[in-house]
């Protein structure tokens, strides 16, 4: 179905032979006619699916991005609750919003934290998460148990497992500085200093991370005939030759898809930041999503500022997904 | 279980009462506004509680069982809503339209803000609001917006310096510090003399006020609308913060959880004082040190170099305006803020009363918590009642965390917090 309505949609461009429609369509039905005609109930049954997705999709984002253009706060809106009657007095005001986050500091600052708590979480995901996944896919005791116990993380609730780090960071009374006190060492004030409270997110967003990328490698690398490698070996290849030459461009499809998937959810990844930290000490750790979201939810809302703050973010993820896309397919990728 | 069986009671109330006016029939229903028996209310109130469900929760309950009993025909459901969740989910919900409660128990500052926003039914001449004159003015003052009630004050507070006595006792202090020299050196007393810290400091902007006001110093000037945050008397104020820390009279708080940190140490005898106000003590009593409530000392905020002071803050009952039970929580509101409600809720869990008659109830007069908090009310600072007020506290919170951590001092501090406060309060000079 997929395939038919491609080619519908290639084929229903620009209406062509404008002249002698009419007797060129008794002879012989243009392109989208054709198409229609043979594929009506690929598009009575996509039909639906568009019109929700419309509905679910296309509205909020074409609303986001009026929203945008407006000066729109919780003030201004407009709306009649019981007896308080406020009219709506929001205007019109073009790129505005926009000018003034792309000028601020703050929006590039939070930028180059974003992409440096991207980068490294999604490094640190994909390189900890191969490796596992490289060693559960021997033959050994328990795998099965150490399996699961790996997911384990992936299990627990974003917010669980920022309330429970949350805890083994505490300055006084947790659990990591009171090892360090058995020790004998001075408590950190893991969460109080910019730098290590920067350390302390990455690594509970790379804990939570971490499973998806081993299970989906695990996936992967067990899609790889076991004959390449035997072949390998009796050509007497050496384990590292064996994992360059064999496991990585196995693995390629699977981590193209992967690294994308986990760049997004990474760049976007508000509840560790917002539970973890607050985004503090001051606003140190705050990435553009958790900063766009106190920028709307504090006192009064600023829904115009917010939407461009959002506009801005998917703008930058779309950008970033197309080039990725056509990087890798000019490597002949076929994804 | 638990929750149904009130709600059962109640139905069977509802039924003997329909049965036993059953006689009299076919009268019109008045409207709302002039119900001339306020028993005869019907409805379901929802209230949005922002106590600590554990200590302070259930007084509020016991409470509303009275309310259901003295009006059978008013069935009030009690959320629970975290304190520094209900602002946001109340806006959320209000803006919406759907999922606001009846009431809402508002935080003084916010009071200002949702009525700004037309979320609040307007009280004046309501039943809501019964002797308005019997209330203290620096809680009545925090109702109101632009002339008009938008709510009723339900309980106040401020801040207040809460000691261990037994560690000032082995410290050599029969008396808590007056000034914030005498806070210093009592600290360092204690930290030298006793295996407790002196001082625990909560990072939060809230707890930076008393050292202000202390100084003479305030966030804006009101009157004249101007942002007086960066003046040389909070500087000051910020510089003894500093020197409390750098010379360790407070050990270094933790920034993150700094609250509850500090309220750990004090319940375990690891730390000997802290600000804080009456709305903590009911936790404080549970912790190990304070089993004998004889040892919990509470004074009025140390004196900077001008006067003591700290800030009024408290709670108000407000009523959504886009309620379908208007009527029947007008009477929960005038309920919950009798004398006699507030009476109550003073001497089980010690918040104080807003109204200047409940402070001659004996059972308010008998606890000693109340006693103690009364006069320090009396010298409380009302903060500035405005919409933006809520947005004040960000920016004080950041610069106080770039002081704890070292990477501010005071006046780079209060230069970057006045700047932030030009972008929230545009037309102010």
């Amino acid at each position: 179905m997929a395939v038919s309505t491609g080619k519908a949609t290639a084929a229903g461009g620009p209406a062509r032979g404008r002249s002698d429609r009419r007797g060129r369509r008794r002879e012989r039905p243009g392109p989208l006619r054709r198409s229609l005609g043979t594929h009506w109930y690929a598009w009575a049954m996509v039909a639906p699916v568009i019109a929700v997705m419309l509905v679910l999709i296309g509205w909020p984002l074409a609303r986001g991005v009026y929203l945008s253009l407006t000066d729109a706060t919780e003030a201004n809106i407009g709306r009649t609750i019981g007896v308080n009657v406020i009219p709506a007095t929001y205007e019109f005001v073009g790129l505005e919003n926009y000018v003034r986050i792309l000028t601020s500091a703050v929006f590039w600052d939070k930028l180059v934290w974003t992409v440096i708590w991207t980068v490294v979480c999604v490094a640190l995901h994909y390189g900890i998460g191969l490796g596992l996944a490289v060693m559960l896919n021997r033959r050994m005791r328990f795998r099965s148990v150490y399996r699961v116990l790996l997911i384990l993380p992936w299990a627990v609730p974003a917010f669980v497992a920022a309330f429970i780090w949350r805890y083994l960071y505490n300055s006084d009374y947790g659990v990591i500085n009171g090892f360090l006190k058995l020790a004998g060492l001075d408590g950190v004030g893991w969460l109080d200093d910019p730098t290590t409270a920067k350390i302390a997110v990455i690594a509970v967003n790379v804990w939570l991370g971490v499973p998806f990328m081993m299970v989906a490698l695990l996936g992967g690398l067990q899609s790889i005939p076991a004959d390449l490698y035997e072949a390998a070996e009796v050509d007497g290849a050496s384990a590292w030759q064996r994992f360059r030459a064999i496991t990585l461009p196995g693995l390629r499809q699977v981590s193209t898809t992967v690294v994308l998937l986990g760049t997004i959810w990474t760049f976007n990844m508000f509840p560790i930041i917002f539970l973890v930290t607050r985004g503090g000490p001051g606003s140190e750790t705050e990435i553009l999503v958790t900063y766009a979201f106190r920028e709307a939810f504090t006192g009064i809302r600023d829904y115009s500022g917010s939407a461009a703050w959002g506009v801005i973010i998917l703008v930058m993820l779309v950008v970033l997904a197309v080039g990725y896309r056509r990087t890798l397919r000019n490597q002949g990728d076929p994804w | 279980m638990r929750r149904l069986l009130p709600s059962a009671a109640a139905v069977a109330a509802c039924v003997l009462v329909v049965s036993a006016c059953g006689g009299g029939g076919g009268a019109p229903a008045a409207p709302p506004a002039q119900v001339s028996d306020p028993s005869k209310v019907s409805g379901e109130v929802t209230w949005w509680d922002t106590t600590r469900p554990d200590s302070e929760g259930p007084t509020f309950q016991a409470l509303i069982k009275e309310f259901e009993a003295k009006y059978p025909q008013v069935k009030v459901k009690y959320v629970n809503v975290p304190s520094d969740q209900a602002q946001n989910q109340f806006q959320t919900a209000a803006q919406a339209g759907t999922g606001a409660p009846d009431v809402i128990r508002s935080e003084v500052a916010w009071t200002s803000q949702f009525a700004s926003l037309g979320y609040l039914q307007p009280l004046d001449g309501s039943r809501a609001v019964d002797q308005a004159e019997d209330f203290l003015p620096g809680p009545l003052s925090s109702t109101k917006y632009d002339g008009k009630t938008y709510a009723v004050p339900q309980v106040t507070d401020t801040l207040a310096l809460i000691y261990n006595k037994r560690l000032l006792k082995e410290a050599g202090h029969e008396e808590p510090p007056r000034t914030i020299a005498e806070l210093k050196q009592t600290a360092l007393d204690v930290k030298a003399k006793t295996d407790a810290e002196g001082l625990a400091l909560n990072v939060d902007a809230y707890f930076l006020l008393p050292f202000m006001y202390g100084e003479g110093g305030d966030l804006l000037d009101v009157t004249s609308k101007k942002i007086v945050v960066n003046s040389p008397a909070n500087v000051k104020a910020m510089e003894t913060v500093v020197d409390l820390m750098s010379s360790g009279a407070a050990p270094k708080p933790a920034i993150t959880d700094s609250y509850a940190n500090a309220m750990t140490a004090l319940k375990e005898g690891k730390v000997a004082m802290i600000y804080n106000g009456p709305w903590a003590l009911s936790e404080i009593y549970q912790g190990k040190e304070f089993q004998d409530k004889a040892n919990l000392g509470i004074a009025p905020v140390p004196a900077g170099s001008v006067k003591a002071a700290a800030p009024t803050g408290g709670w108000n009952l407000a009523i959504y305006a886009g309620s379908k039970n208007i009527p029947a929580a007008y009477e929960f509101v005038r309920f919950m803020t009798t004398a006699e409600a507030q009476a109550k809720i003073a001497k089980e869990i010690s918040l104080l009363p807003t109204r200047t008659s409940a402070y001659s109830n004996p059972d308010v007069q008998g606890n000693a918590d109340v006693a103690v908090f009364k006069p320090i009310m009396d010298t409380a600072v009302p903060r500035p009642w405005i919409p933006e007020g809520g947005q004040l506290f960000q920016p004080l919170l950041e610069g106080y965390q770039g002081l704890v951590n070292g990477k501010l001092t005071p006046a780079p501090m209060l230069q970057k917090v006045e700047e932030d406060y030009r972008a929230i309060m545009k037309d102010w000079s």
